[in-house]
C-alpha cells in the first residue's frame, strides 16, 4: 500500500501486526477525505479505466450478439485488415498533416495577434477587440457548420451566388469538391482558435517587467525594437512549451471540425478523413467494430507515446508546465 | 516620433478588419433568416436581403415545441452537469491537496494516467451502452463531461497555493473535520477557481453534440446542438419540423425551409451572444489560470 511510504521510521521497529494496522488507521483517520475523493474516483474508473481495459477488444472479432467476453480472439487479424488497403496511411497522413499545418499557422498568427494587441492603447478598446476575437472559440462546431454552409451552400450560398456568379464563373459544388477543403478547414480553424490562442501569449506579455521597456526607451529603442528585442524573446519559451504540448496530440484530430464542418460528406473524405472520423464512421455508421477498435488502439498507443515523450522533454525545459 | 499612448492607425484598422471577420458569418445567417422567399431563390444568401420577411420566425413561434424542448434539455443538462462537475472536481481536488491523506500520491497518479492514455471510442461506447445502459437517457449527456483530470489538477494547485494553510489549520484545531473544512472554509475561499471551471463546464455542456450523436436517438431528448445538427444534416427532419408548424399553407407555395433553418441557428446563438460580453473577462482569466498550472 502506498501509504507505507509516508510513515515515520519508528514504524519499522513496530511489530508486524501493528505495521499492517498503522496505514489502515491513518486511512481511517482521513476517512472523510476518502469519502470526498470517492465520486471522482468512481467516475474516472467508469469513464476512463474500464474503457482502457477494453483495449483487448482490438484483438478480438467483436460481435454484439456474443458480447465482450463471448467474442472470439483473432490475434492481429484486425490490424492486418486495417493496414491491408493502405487507406490507413493516408488517414494518418491527413491527421498529422492537418495538425502540423494548424499548429504552425495558429502559433504564428496567435503570436502576431498578441504582439499587435499589446500595441493597442486604451483598455476598453483592447478589451473589445479581445472579446470579439475570442468569441468564435465559444461557438459550437454545429453552429460553425451552419456559418460555413451559409457561404458554401452550392445552390444559395454566398460564395456561389454573390461572388462567383456575378463574375460570370460557374458555382462550385463545394461539398463534392475535396480539393478545396484543406484550405477551407484551415481557414475555419484559424477563425475559431487564433483569437483565443493569442490570449495566452498576451498574458505572458503583460507579465513582462515594465522596467525592461523603460530601460530600452531611455536607450532610444522605438516600439518596433522593443517588440522584437524584448517582447519576442520573452515569448519564445512559451511558444516552445505550447508547441511541444501540441505535438503530444498530433494523432488526435478535432472531430467536430472534420465531421460537422464537412457535413460528413462522403466525397470529401479523400482529403478530410482523419483517424477520429474514421473510427467514428467505422463504429457507428458502417458498424465495422473491428476496424474501429484496432484503429482506436493504434491512436491511443501512439498518442500515449507522444504525450509521455513530449512531457519528458517539457519537464527538462520548464518543470512547471509539464504534466508530470 | 509617434506618441506612445496612441494606437497606431494601421493597428486599429487591422483589428477592425479582424473583428469584422469574426462577426460577419453570424451576420450572414441572421440576414438569411430574415430574407423573403423570392429574394432568396433569386439572389441566394446575401448580407443585405433584397426583401425582408419574418415568416421563418412566425413558423418557429407558431409551433415552438421542438426547439423549446431542445432548449430545455440543454439548460437542464448544463445546470445539473455543471453543479455536479464542480462538486466532483473540487472534492477530489481537495482530498488530493491534503498532505495528511495517505492515498494522495496514489490517487494523483490515478488521475494523471487518465490524461495520458484513453481506451478509444469502442470500449468507451460499450461501457456506457452495455454496462451502464444509459443510452437514450440524459445521464449519457451528463456523465461523460463531469470530470477532467486537467481541472482536478488546476483546482488542487489552487487549493494548495491560494488558500493559506494557517486558515485550514486553525479551523481544524478548532475541531472542524475534513467535511466542515471543505464545505465551509475551502469552497467559499475558492470562488474564483470555481467560477472559471464552472464557466468552462457550462460552455462544454451547452456546446456538446457529440454525446447526443453517439448515445441519443429519441428525438424528445435532443439537446439544442443536436437538434441544429439534425436540421442541417437531415432534410427530412427539417421538413418534419416545418410540417408540424404549418400555418400559412394556403398563402405559401413552398415552406421557407432555408430561412427556418437559419432562424433556428440564430435563436441558438442568441443566448451565447447576449451573455458572452459580460463573462468574457472570466474566460480570459480562466485561460491564464490553465496556462500557469503547476
Amino acid at each position: 500500500m502506498n501509504a507505507m511510504n509516508h510513515t515515520a521510521p519508528a514504524l519499522q521497529a513496530a511489530a508486524p501486526a501493528d505495521r499492517a494496522r498503522r496505514p489502515l488507521r491513518a486511512l481511517w483517520k482521513t476517512r472523510a477525505l476518502l469519502l470526498l475523493a470517492l465520486p471522482g474516483v468512481v467516475l474516472l474508473l467508469v469513464n476512463n479505466y474500464l474503457p482502457m481495459f477494453g483495449v483487448f477488444l482490438a484483438f478480438k472479432d467483436f460481435n454484439y450478439a456474443k458480447g465482450i467476453w463471448g467474442s472470439e480472439w483473432n490475434g492481429l487479424d484486425n490490424f492486418k485488415f486495417l493496414f491491408a488497403t493502405g487507406d490507413i496511411w493516408k488517414i494518418i497522413g491527413h491527421t498529422v498533416g492537418y495538425n502540423v499545418a494548424f499548429l504552425v499557422i495558429n502559433t504564428c498568427l496567435s503570436v502576431l495577434l498578441a504582439l499587435l494587441l499589446n500595441e493597442v492603447r486604451g483598455r476598453i478598446r483592447s478589451k473589445f477587440y479581445q472579446s470579439v476575437l475570442i468569441l468564435p472559440n465559444f461557438i459550437s462546431m454545429v453552429v460553425v457548420a451552419y456559418l460555413v454552409f451559409g457561404f458554401l451552400n452550392p445552390d444559395l450560398g454566398f460564395v456561389n451566388k454573390s461572388i462567383l456568379e456575378p463574375l460570370g464563373r460557374e458555382g462550385v459544388s463545394w461539398y463534392m469538391a475535396p480539393q478545396y477543403w484543406p484550405y477551407i478547414l484551415t481557414i475555419v480553424n484559424v477563425w475559431k482558435s487564433v483569437g483565443f490562442g493569442s490570449i495566452i501569449y498576451l498574458a505572458t506579455i503583460v507579465g513582462i517587467d515594465r522596467e525592461y521597456y523603460e530601460a530600452a526607451r531611455i536607450d532610444g529603442a522605438g516600439r518596433w525594437k522593443q517588440m522584437t528585442r524584448i517582447t519576442l524573446p520573452f515569448l519564445v519559451p512559451v511558444i516552445v512549451i505550447l508547441t511541444l504540448l501540441s505535438i503530444g496530440h498530433l494523432f488526435n484530430a478535432d472531430f467536430g471540425l472534420f465531421y460537422q464542418v464537412t457535413l460528413n460528406a462522403g466525397m470529401l473524405k479523400e482529403t478530410t478523413e482523419v483517424i477520429d472520423t474514421y473510427v467514428y464512421n467505422a463504429l457507428l455508421v458502417s458498424g465495422d467494430t473491428n476496424l474501429a477498435s484496432s484503429a482506436g488502439l493504434l491512436q491511443s498507443v501512439v498518442g500515449f507515446v507522444l504525450v509521455v515523450s513530449v512531457n519528458l522533454l517539457v519537464r527538462r525545459l520548464d518543470s512547471d508546465k509539464a504534466l508530470f | 516620433m509617434r506618441s506612445d499612448n496612441r494606437t497606431h492607425p494601421a493597428i486599429d484598422l487591422f483589428f477592425v478588419m479582424a473583428s469584422l471577420a469574426c462577426l460577419i458569418p453570424f451576420w450572414l445567417i441572421l440576414m438569411v433568416s430574415m430574407t423573403g422567399q423570392n429574394a432568396l431563390t433569386r439572389y441566394g444568401y446575401s448580407f443585405w436581403p433584397a426583401q425582408f420577411d419574418f415568416v421563418a420566425y412566425r413558423f418557429l413561434l407558431h409551433d415552438a415545441e421542438p426547439i423549446l424542448r431542445s432548449f430545455g434539455v440543454s439548460i437542464l443538462v448544463t445546470a445539473i452537469g455543471t453543479f455536479a462537475c464542480l462538486f466532483v472536481t473540487s472534492s477530489l481536488a481537495f482530498s488530493l491537496s491534503r498532505k495528511e491523506f495517505p492515498l494522495r500520491r496514489f490517487l494523483s497518479l490515478y488521475v494523471l494516467v487518465t490524461m495520458l492514455f484513453g481506451g478509444g471510442l469502442l470500449p468507451w461506447y460499450l461501457v456506457y451502452t452495455k454496462l451502464l445502459h444509459v443510452q437514450n437517457t440524459l445521464l449519457a449527456l451528463i456523465i461523460p463531461g463531469l470530470l477532467s483530470g486537467f481541472n482536478v489538477f488546476v483546482m488542487r494547485t489552487f487549493f494548495a497555493t491560494s488558500i493559506p494553510p494557517s486558515v485550514v489549520d486553525s479551523a481544524q484545531m478548532d475541531g472542524a473535520g475534513d467535511f466542515r473544512t471543505y464545505f465551509s472554509i475551502v469552497l467559499p475561499l475558492s470562488l474564483p477557481v470555481l467560477a472559471t471551471i464552472g464557466l468552462f463546464s457550462i460552455v462544454g455542456y451547452w456546446n456538446d453534440w457529440f454525446t447526443s450523436l453517439v448515445f441519443i436517438n429519441n428525438d424528445k431528448l435532443y439537446n439544442l446542438q443536436y437538434f441544429l445538427y439534425n436540421t442541417l444534416m437531415n432534410a427530412q427532419y427539417l421538413q418534419s419540423i416545418a410540417d408540424k408548424a404549418h400555418i400559412d399553407a394556403a398563402t405559401l407555395q413552398v415552406q421557407p425551409l432555408e430561412e427556418l433553418r437559419m432562424a433556428m441557428a440564430v435563436i441558438a446563438v442568441l443566448p451565447v451572444a447576449l451573455v458572452f460580453p459580460f463573462l468574457q473577462k472570466y474566460f480570459v482569466r480562466g485561460l491564464t489560470i490553465g496556462a500557469v498550472k503547476g
